[in-house]
């Protein structure tokens, strides 16, 4: 209930459902405040046992409250209400139940609770084997689960963003201004990085004064002062989850999630932070303690109970006791009672100690062995056989400083006897992260002041910066001390350690039992720790109870690290803008839009796309396109864009002997003005790479690489340059997207491009013989460079002008081709035409082939270094029996081919034994009117007329095939020469 | 990670392609005795310490220079950077 003299009540009232109710809060409340205040006690059901949960604690750490916000694409699963800020028009949901939050039917689970425990699932559902892929894992997921998708995808926009900053402070709680205060003086650029959605961290919780007023006067002095700053920033709503080496952190900052109206603003930034220095005020995180039936709604963290009613006005109950093992739940008492509200019992876990109180009872060197109430706390028994009237229980097991992000780099915690609590450890890399206040251990607010000033000042004093005054602030004396009673002694299997995943203390003493008793076994076979809280309150009853039962202390069974995501972080703010088509840049070839405007069909070849085929009218099926395109070409004359191959610009007076070493066959003997195909081997002289480079000048070259590997090959190219051989005069560059570059093939490929070019005469076949090229201009004007090259095997030419030509000389060329019936033709049938002339592409050289394979190991200069020719020479490589790339063409003519079949001779069953080779790359030859095949087997060039096998398991066809030369056109090469 | 480029300062390693061991520089004389043995030697037996290594990083995302980055691989302290040209020269 609310308490309605709080300041909270004066604020805008604010109305929202939960699981359909509708309920009012205010603003400044979260979610969780809200349904406090409004009685409402199960808020989930547990993830195993389908227990009912109450909200547990007051910030992140929430084990309990996980929630579903929103509804249609906007919905969020497992949200957790303790960090939910309300808003007017709030839908949220429970979630993990079958019939309702209130009746879960899967309930069943808590009473077969101690035949699940942890193991269960490995233990039991092994055999059959078979089932659990289509029976097990379905039903457990069903009943184990978390929150439900909406399977639909999120409409809001989600954006990436980087901050550079000489000091990023995590947290805003005392420590964290101060520091801010500090450091801020000395001029530098402080980031202040809070997660709740006002400043003032732990401040805003606690009843203390500091300079003898309340602790929001000062925050308010404080946060104005910074605000003041022009070389502060702070970002609310916004949680760092994750260090990264040398001052990289991330944080998510929650920009519109509290709002109800969608805006074109980005739901979530997933910020990208560079600093010189991180200072870590986190805080700590107060720990539960295990004890019989300890999850009821209603049993909450001590240090939760006094933020709900000092910051929100929210009491869960009104006869609350306190179960604690440290000075801190002797603070929530006071200030419950100072607040008005009737404190039943402090129960302390430890018998030697005075009780600080003297108007409370207490029950010290007590435990609670029993609660009672399953839908909400109503009474407790204690050990000494006394059973109190409740309806709250505070409980407190000490606090954990909150050093999760400190282990994102591999900092292992070290134990601190004294406040029986994990430290960071200080290593001494630069780029470590340095630990105020909480976060460094240390508990009591006096000292809290003196240490942050101590911390910072020398820090700042360290890197010599100009020193400020050390901040006074006078506060009251606190005195903290902390036992390890954390564990209970009776009924393990009720005894939760970790809330969030289920599991007992049963769980941990079965572990013990089986043998898994290093925390890193312990961790992954009992679940503890593993649930999207990773055991902020749970982890150090666990190894508590483990060091318990090993007979020794918890320094010495160590811990396990947590790890990045400090709180779980939607996939969509990882992804950004980056999504759908934006998932990558969008590559347009010069010819994009005439290829549209003539509804080409385009695909994705890498970044780029590009036309596959141009359909045209009464075109129902792609085959008939690409049978026209080929035909069209190899009878007239065809236009395919072919930009997108690699183009690298070679200069310099050594460039010469550097392609000598590149390629494996010799360059430095090509005339000017001249073409040469050339192969590329990796190291492991296994092939990679073809192109043709051209020579255009004594010093200069050009060289053209795969689509694919365009950018794989500049990469090698300059490690030659710059690692193997750094006294050649070499200069690199890729010019890939500076040059548009059209195949112009065909019979009629010279007579167009006569049309073309401002001197006919400088192309004719004497003048401009196959495998010449040169610079000329064409249209009037226009600066080309013309390549006779062919892939298709007709006579045929690359022209290149500058990519802003590009789509004007497109349709250039076919307009001027018009009285050819020239055609523009997209990667299928250029695809065709190279396995009709036998041309290996990117199916032949996939990077498991050699020289050999391909038949081009002729090609490997002897007289010469280069790469891979040594390795080339390597046993395996050689030999007669290697497979070489032949052709294949089904005996039946009417059979269609499988590119993938694996050929076995004939008469033989098709085993691994038995394989001989592949079919690589097939199409349906127009030119041919039949299947043809492009393919590798042992010794083909000496099987010729040979029928094999071509075994296709997988449709389960077999395809008698006959070995012919790769070469089905024109092997004589007299049409690309004339 | 942050690298120290020696030409452009500190640049964040998202921009670099890593390739690992920086004996790929040493690349065997291809006429030496058992060549065929160091070859094999040099393309497949790099290190993989944990702790202090040589390694090559490739400024693909920026100007391209190959770089030789001494990192300890188990704290990723970065202790040197240099171009790779500057240490085939010494």
């Amino acid at each position: 209930m609310r308490n309605s003299s709080h300041p909270i009540t004066n604020k805008q009232k604010l109305s929202f459902t939960f699981n359909g109710k509708k309920y009012f809060g205010y603003k400044g409340d979260t979610l969780a405040s809200a349904l406090i205040a409004n009685n409402v006690k199960i808020v989930g059901r547990s993830f195993k046992y389908h227990r009912p949960r109450g909200i547990f604690s007051a910030g992140s750490e929430e084990p309990n409250a996980l929630v579903e916000l929103g509804d249609g694409p906007y919905k969020e699963p497992n949200t957790r209400a303790t960090n939910i800020e309300l808003f007017d028009g709030l839908e949220g949901s429970s979630q993990n139940f079958l019939g309702s939050v209130n009746f879960d039917f899967m309930a069943i689970n808590d009473l077969l609770k101690n035949f699940i425990g942890a193991g269960f699932y490995y233990k039991t559902f092994m055999w059959p084997r078979r089932f659990w892929e289509k029976l097990y894992e379905p039903i457990i997921r069903r009943a184990a689960g978390l929150g439900k998708l909406s399977l639909q995808a999120d409409p809001s926009q989600y954006d990436k963003g980087y901050l550079h900053c000489d000091f990023l402070i995590i947290g805003s709680g005392i420590s964290g201004l101060m520091s801010a205060l500090l450091l801020a003086e000395t001029g530098s650029e402080v980031l202040i990085i809070e997660e709740d959605f006002i400043l003032g961290g732990r401040l805003n919780s606690e009843s203390f004064a500091i300079n003898g007023k309340q602790c929001s006067v000062w925050i308010g002095q404080a946060v104005k002062k910074l605000k003041s700053l022009k070389n502060v920033r702070i970002l609310t709503r916004t949680t760092v989850f994750a260090a990264f080496d040398h001052g990289i952190f991330t944080a998510i900052e929650k920009k519109t999630d509290h709002i109800l109206e969608k805006s074109s603003k980005p739901r979530q930034i997933n910020w990208k932070i560079y600093t010189k220095h991180c200072i870590l005020a986190s805080g700590a995180i107060e720990r539960s303690i295990a004890f019989p039936q300890n999850d009821r709604p209603g049993i909450m963290l001590a240090g939760s109970v006094r933020t709900y009613a000092k910051r929100f006005g929210a009491h869960y109950g009104q006869k609350i006791a306190i179960y604690t093992n440290n000075d801190d739940g002797w603070k929530t008492a006071d200030d419950l009672k100072n607040m008005g509200l009737e404190i039943k019992a402090v129960i302390d876990t430890r018998k030697e100690i005075e009780a600080p109180s003297s108007s409370i009872s207490s029950y010290l060197g007590q435990t609670i062995t029993k609660t009672y109430g399953r839908k909400g706390i109503k009474a407790i028994k204690l050990s000494s056989g006394s059973k109190l009237n409740v309806d709250c229980l505070a409980v407190s097991g000490g606090w954990s400083s909150n050093i999760h992000l400190t282990c994102h780099k591999r900092g292992k915690p070290v134990w601190d006897n004294i406040y029986k609590n994990f430290l960071s450890v200080d290593n001494a890399q630069k780029d470590k992260i340095i630990p105020v206040g909480a976060a460094r251990g240390i508990f009591e607010i006096q000292n809290i002041i003196s240490d942050t000033n101590r911390v910072i000042l020398s820090l700042i004093k360290k890197i010599g910066l100009s020193m400020p005054n050390r901040i006074t602030l006078t506060s009251s004396k606190e005195q903290y001390s902390c036992s390890l009673d954390l564990v209970s002694s009776s009924n393990p299997s009720n005894s939760f350690i970790d809330l969030q995943n289920d599991v007992t203390q049963k769980d941990i003493e079965l572990s013990f039992r089986e043998g898994f008793k290093s925390v890193e076994h312990l961790k992954r076979y009992s679940t503890l720790g593993m649930a999207t809280d990773q055991g902020k309150t749970s982890n150090i009853l666990g190894l508590a109870s483990m060091a318990k039962l090993k007979g020794t202390n918890i320094s010495e069974v160590g811990t396990t690290i947590f790890r990045p995501p400090y709180v779980p972080v939607a996939i969509s703010a990882f992804a950004g803008r980056s999504r759908g088509k934006d998932f990558r840049p969008t590559r347009l070839t010069p010819s994009h839009n005439v290829a549209s405007k003539r509804n080409a069909v385009f695909v994705e070849t890498g970044n780029w796309l590009r036309a596959q085929w141009f359909p045209e009218k009464g075109e129902k099926f792609w085959r008939q396109s690409v049978d026209r395109e080929v035909i069209q070409t190899r009878n007239s004359v065809g236009i395919c864009d072919v930009t997108t191959l690699g183009k690298i610009d070679i200069q310099g007076k050594d460039c010469s002997e550097f392609l000598n070493f590149v390629y494996t066959n010799a360059f430095a003997k090509l005339p000017i003005n001249r073409v040469r195909y050339g192969l590329m081997l990796r190291e492991d002289g296994v092939a990679y790479d073809d192109g043709t480079t051209a020579r255009l000048g004594e010093n200069h070259f050009i060289m053209t690489t795969t689509t694919a590997n365009a950018a794989l090959v500049f990469r090698n190219l300059e490690f030659v340059r710059q690692c193997l051989l750094p006294n050649l005069d070499v200069h690199l560059i890729s010019t890939t997207d500076s040059w548009a570059q059209y195949s112009v093939a065909g019979p009629n490929s010279r007579r167009l491009l006569q049309k073309i070019v401002d001197k006919p005469k400088d192309i004719t076949n004497e003048n401009f013989p196959f495998m010449a090229c040169r610079e000329l201009t064409i249209c009037g004007g226009v600066m080309a460079r013309l390549f006779r090259i062919s892939f298709s095997g007709e006579l045929a030419y690359e022209i290149a002008v500058p990519t802003q030509y590009g789509n004007a000389l497109f349709d250039a060329l076919l307009s001027a081709g018009k009285e050819f019936n020239a055609v523009p033709y997209g990667t299928e049938a250029l695809g065709v035409m190279r396995i009709e002339k036998g041309h290996a592409a990117g199916n032949e050289i996939n990077g498991h082939t050699t020289a050999q394979n391909l038949g081009l190991s002729r090609m490997i200069s002897k007289k010469a270094d280069s790469i891979g020719n040594i390795l080339s020479e390597r046993e395996g490589f050689n030999g007669s029996n290697i497979a070489t790339m032949s052709g294949f063409k089904p005996v039946q003519h009417s059979q269609r081919l499988e590119a993938g079949s694996h050929l076995i001779s004939a008469g033989k069953t098709p085993t691994m034994e038995n394989d001989e080779g592949w079919l690589s790359s097939v199409a349906f030859s127009p030119t041919l009117g039949h299947y043809i095949g492009l393919g590798f087997i042992e010794r083909g060039h000496t099987r010729v007329g040979e029928k094999v096998l071509a075994v296709n398991l997988l449709q389960n066809k077999t395809t008698e095939v006959e070995i012919v030369s790769p070469h089905f056109i024109d092997p004589e090469g007299i049409k690309q020469r004339g | 990670m942050l690298i120290d480029h020696p030409l452009l300062g500190l640049r964040d390693s998202s921009e670099f392609i890593y390739m690992g061991d920086a004996k790929l520089l040493d690349r065997p004389n291809w006429k030496s005795q058992n060549s065929k043995t160091k070859f094999i030697d040099y393309g497949y037996l790099r290190k993989n310490p944990a702790g202090v290594h040589k390694e090559l990083w490739y400024h693909e995302q920026g100007d391209r220079s190959w770089l030789v980055v001494t990192r300890n691989t188990v704290t990723h302290e970065i202790l040197k950077v240099e171009l790779a040209r500057d240490t085939k020269g010494k």
